[in-house]
């Protein structure tokens, strides 16, 4: 089992570090021949990076349109992003302060993931717009984050788990000599759908996380009059003639 | 009210997100190019092609390969539903497909079928479908009831623009020769005679002449109004609708006004006469270039210093943010000015230096408010501060008027909502998409009028104009009550040396 379990995690690893990596590499080789900054729109580079800054942490964009969708969305996003801090005691020895900080904030962060997420969920299946653009695949994005959480939640709180032999086998891992995982069934659920997460990652809607970075309508800075822009193919095209 | 064979939306106070109702508007399908010189002209194929299912993919793979837009949008999509109430389609017609999630994902439910591995191997898992002829269908149905507006991409969290996604569907419809009849048949005319109106030279010199005699018999200035004048400082290149439509036409007086109290040398060109460029609506960057190169070959043979534009919506998009990459570098022109500039920022730039003399009372019998033109508003800017797309206008407008005031702050600025027509949809095919798609604006605008007295509405857009003096009618608005920015302008402005109504009245009385 626990063999089994380190060599899901191995496979995971692989295939969201280089599923991901393929995908950056292709979002960055691509050109963008056009300059198509949604305006107003900052006219510097620094500009450019507070932009993305307010679209990653705040959710700007989503907090202009619907406020019930921007509450939940922030709510489960910036909760998981407590929680995944949190986590990272698993996996490094020396635990840096301020994740020892957070400790006490990230173990109820977990409640606030989850509600997040079940408010994302009925908006999916009450809203109609929302229910018409959804595939199965958008349900089961939910389904599988909250059976996440709620499971992370079970061992906090119900069916305490022994930390100590979970960090020791996934510290284990990197050096292919990992010990034993407690028997715990949430941490059994937890774990798969963990690993399940990661290798659909890089094939899957989540690419919004690097592709955020990439869009060009916020990405770009607003300059084409002062500074001429010209994509490679574009160049090509013009030296034909 | 005009007559109309569709039901046309009534007004209410508020435009409510309507519930869906699928296919309400699967039956609208603007002409198909007939006669293939129009596709031919343009580099496509006549007609349909018998291996359209390969060539669409062939095309969809090659665009997503050079348009990163096109790649990271049809990745990064999480359906999260924040775009879905932002379209003027979509609440003017309640058909789902006009969502703007709605039309994307017609592309890329078939990206996700033969593109990615999700798709491939588990197609009704992630929504993926094969590519069939209704498909095709479907796409020219829908990415031609987008007027590429982009009101989606600012409030999507990751900015995902329809207008990219649709712009491409209409390339790839283009390169299997399933192309749309007004934006080809249009392009063919650029390119063979200058201007999208097929107007050729003498008749824009009877025109401009014509303006002459008008504009000196009501002011007694003669206010010059050059064509192909080689040496002259500025190219002003303007839509050709400025030649002859009303209220288009007041627009283009007023420029020749501006310029001459500006004591400026200025131009028109015959073969660069259409600030236009539907190369843009299609998604054709060869097209979009070679309508640009036209403006270039111009300046250069007239050896101006300067290309000033007219009020064009799409026009300004392309002139602001493409000019310079599709038909520069304009090093040949004075590195002192903006390339191109905005007649808007010409006319706003004098109005600070105090260089004009207005009578704002002239335009006393209105009270204003401003359209601002999508383009223009969510693809551009004036002057060198962002936003300056919305106070230049308004400033220019507050100057020679004593009467403004703006539509409701959440359909200005940024969240301004389509006239209904841009994007080449500027049809009679089209007009029941025109007319429903107009709902929000002319919602707006009716609050306006009923809460602040608005008698008129002024925009910079030549597409904007067309559509609203066509589709006012069917809201029980009067066609003219939209007029051009400067035409305002043209009313106030005092010219040196112009005869005053009242002193000519007296010479009269005196003779
Ligand atoms: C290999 C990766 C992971 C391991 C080894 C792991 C392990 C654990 C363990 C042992 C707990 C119980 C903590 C306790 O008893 O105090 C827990 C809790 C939790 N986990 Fe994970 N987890 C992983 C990944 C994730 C991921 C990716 C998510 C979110 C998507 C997540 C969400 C949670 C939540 C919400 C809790 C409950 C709140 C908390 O204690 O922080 N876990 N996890
Ligand atoms: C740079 C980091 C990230 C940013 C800026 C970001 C932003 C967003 C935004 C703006 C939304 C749309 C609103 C919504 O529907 O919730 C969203 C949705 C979503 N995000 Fe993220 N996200 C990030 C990282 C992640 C990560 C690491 C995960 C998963 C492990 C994730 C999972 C999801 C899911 C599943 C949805 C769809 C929710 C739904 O069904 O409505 N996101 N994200
Ligand atoms: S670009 Fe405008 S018309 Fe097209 S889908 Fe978006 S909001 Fe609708
Ligand atoms: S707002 Fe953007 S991410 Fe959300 S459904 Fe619309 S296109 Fe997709």
């Amino acid at each position: 089992m626990s063999t089994l379990y380190a060599l899901l995690f191995i496979v995971a690893t692989l295939v969201l570090v280089i599923g991901l990596a393929l995908k950056i590499k292709q979002y960055a080789q691509t050109p963008a021949p056009l300059k198509i900054p949604t305006t107003p729109a900052p006219i510097t580079e620094a500009g450019v990076v507070m932009r993305l800054f307010r679209e990653v942490v705040f959710f700007e964009s989503l907090f202009k349109s619907t406020k019930w969708t921007w509450i939940f969305s922030w709510m489960f996003h910036m909760a998981l992003f407590a929680v995944l801090l949190r986590h990272l005691r698993y996996f490094i020895d020396d635990v840096w302060l301020p994740i020892e900080l957070i400790q006490p904030f990230g173990k109820y962060a977990g409640f606030a993931m989850v509600a997040g997420l079940g408010g994302l969920f009925l908006r999916r299946i009450f809203v109609d717009r929302v229910r018409y653009i959804s595939a199965p695949s958008d349900y089961l994005w939910l389904i599988i984050l909250i059976v996440i959480g709620m499971s992370g939640l079970m061992m906090s709180f119900v069916a305490h788990t022994d930390i100590v032999m979970v960090k020791q086998f996934f510290t284990g891992v990197y050096t292919f000599s990992w010990g034993e995982l407690p028997v715990n069934f949430p941490l059994i659920v937890h774990l798969l759908l963990v690993a399940l997460l990661m290798i659909l990652f890089p094939f899957s809607k989540l690419l919004h996380v690097p592709g955020i970075f990439f869009s060009p309508s916020r990405n770009q800075v607003d300059n084409p009059r002062e500074k001429r822009h010209l994509a490679p193919w574009a160049k090509a095209l013009e030296e034909q003639e | 009210m005009a007559k109309a064979d569709f039901e046309v939306p009534e007004l209410q106070e508020h435009v409510d997100v309507p519930a869906l109702e699928e296919g309400t508007m699967a039956h609208l399908k603007p002409f198909v190019v007939k006669n293939p010189d129009h596709n031919t002209d343009l580099g496509f194929p006549g007609e349909l092609v018998e291996d359209w299912h390969d060539k669409t993919l062939e095309k969809l793979d090659d665009l997503r390969h050079r348009y990163r837009s096109l790649q990271v949008y049809l990745d990064a999509c999480v359906k999260c539903g924040s775009c879905t109430d932002k379209c003027h389609y979509y609440l003017g017609t309640k058909d789902p497909k006009n969502m703007p999630v709605g039309r994307q994902d017609l592309l890329r439910k078939v990206y996700r079928r033969y593109f990615t591995f999700a798709g491939k191997f588990f197609p009704k898992l992630v929504g993926a479908e094969d590519l069939t002829r209704e498909t095709l269908d479907d796409w020219y149905s829908y990415y031609h009831q987008c007027s590429q507006c982009r009101r989606c991409s600012v409030f999507c969290p990751y900015g995902i623009d329809t207008a990219e996604i649709s712009m491409a569907a209409r390339e790839i419809l283009d390169s299997i020769g399933y192309g749309q009849k007004y934006c080809n048949e249009i392009i063919a005319k650029v390119h063979k005679v200058g201007n999208n109106l097929g107007l050729p030279g003498p008749a824009i010199l009877d025109t401009v002449q014509g303006l002459e005699e008008d504009v000196f018999d009501e002011t007694g200035v003669e206010v010059k109004y050059p064509l192909d004048v080689k040496g002259a400082d500025i190219l002003l290149v303007t839509p050709s609708a400025d030649f002859f439509a009303e209220p288009h036409v007041d627009g283009l007086i007023g420029y020749g006004k501006v310029f001459h109290e500006a004591g400026v040398s200025w131009t028109l060109s015959t073969t660069a006469s259409e600030a236009g460029n539907f190369g843009m609506f299609i998604g054709s960057y060869e097209n979009m270039r070679r309508v640009s190169m036209r403006i270039r070959k111009a300046a250069l043979e007239l050896g101006v210093k300067r290309i000033v534009f007219g009020e064009c919506g799409h026009a300004w998009r392309v002139a602001y943010a493409f000019l310079n990459t599709l038909a520069g570098p304009f090093d040949f022109l004075d590195p002192n000015y903006p390339v191109p500039q905005h007649i808007c920022e010409f006319t706003d730039d004098l109005i600070k230096k105090g260089k004009l003399n207005f009578d704002k009372s002239q335009n006393d019998d209105m009270t204003i408010t401003f359209h601002d033109s999508c383009n223009v508003a969510r693809a551009t800017r004036m002057g060198d501060k962002p936003g300056g797309q919305f106070e230049i206008p308004r400033n220019v407008i507050k100057s020679v008027c004593n009467n403004y005031v703006d539509m409701d702050h959440n359909t200005i600025g940024e969240r301004t909502f389509c006239c209904g027509g841009g994007g080449g949809l500027l049809t009679d095919d089209l007009m029941e998409i025109r007319v429903k798609g107009a709902l929000p604006r002319m919602t707006a605008l009716q609050n306006a009028i009923d809460e602040h007295g608005v008698t008129h509405v002024a925009a910079i857009c030549a597409i904007c104009k067309s559509q609203f003096t066509k589709v006012m009618p069917y809201y029980g608005l009067d066609m003219d009550q939209i007029v051009s920015v400067h035409q305002l302008v043209s009313n106030a402005i005092v010219l040196t040396g112009q005869k005053t109504e009242g002193a000519g009245e007296a010479a009269e009385a005196a003779g």
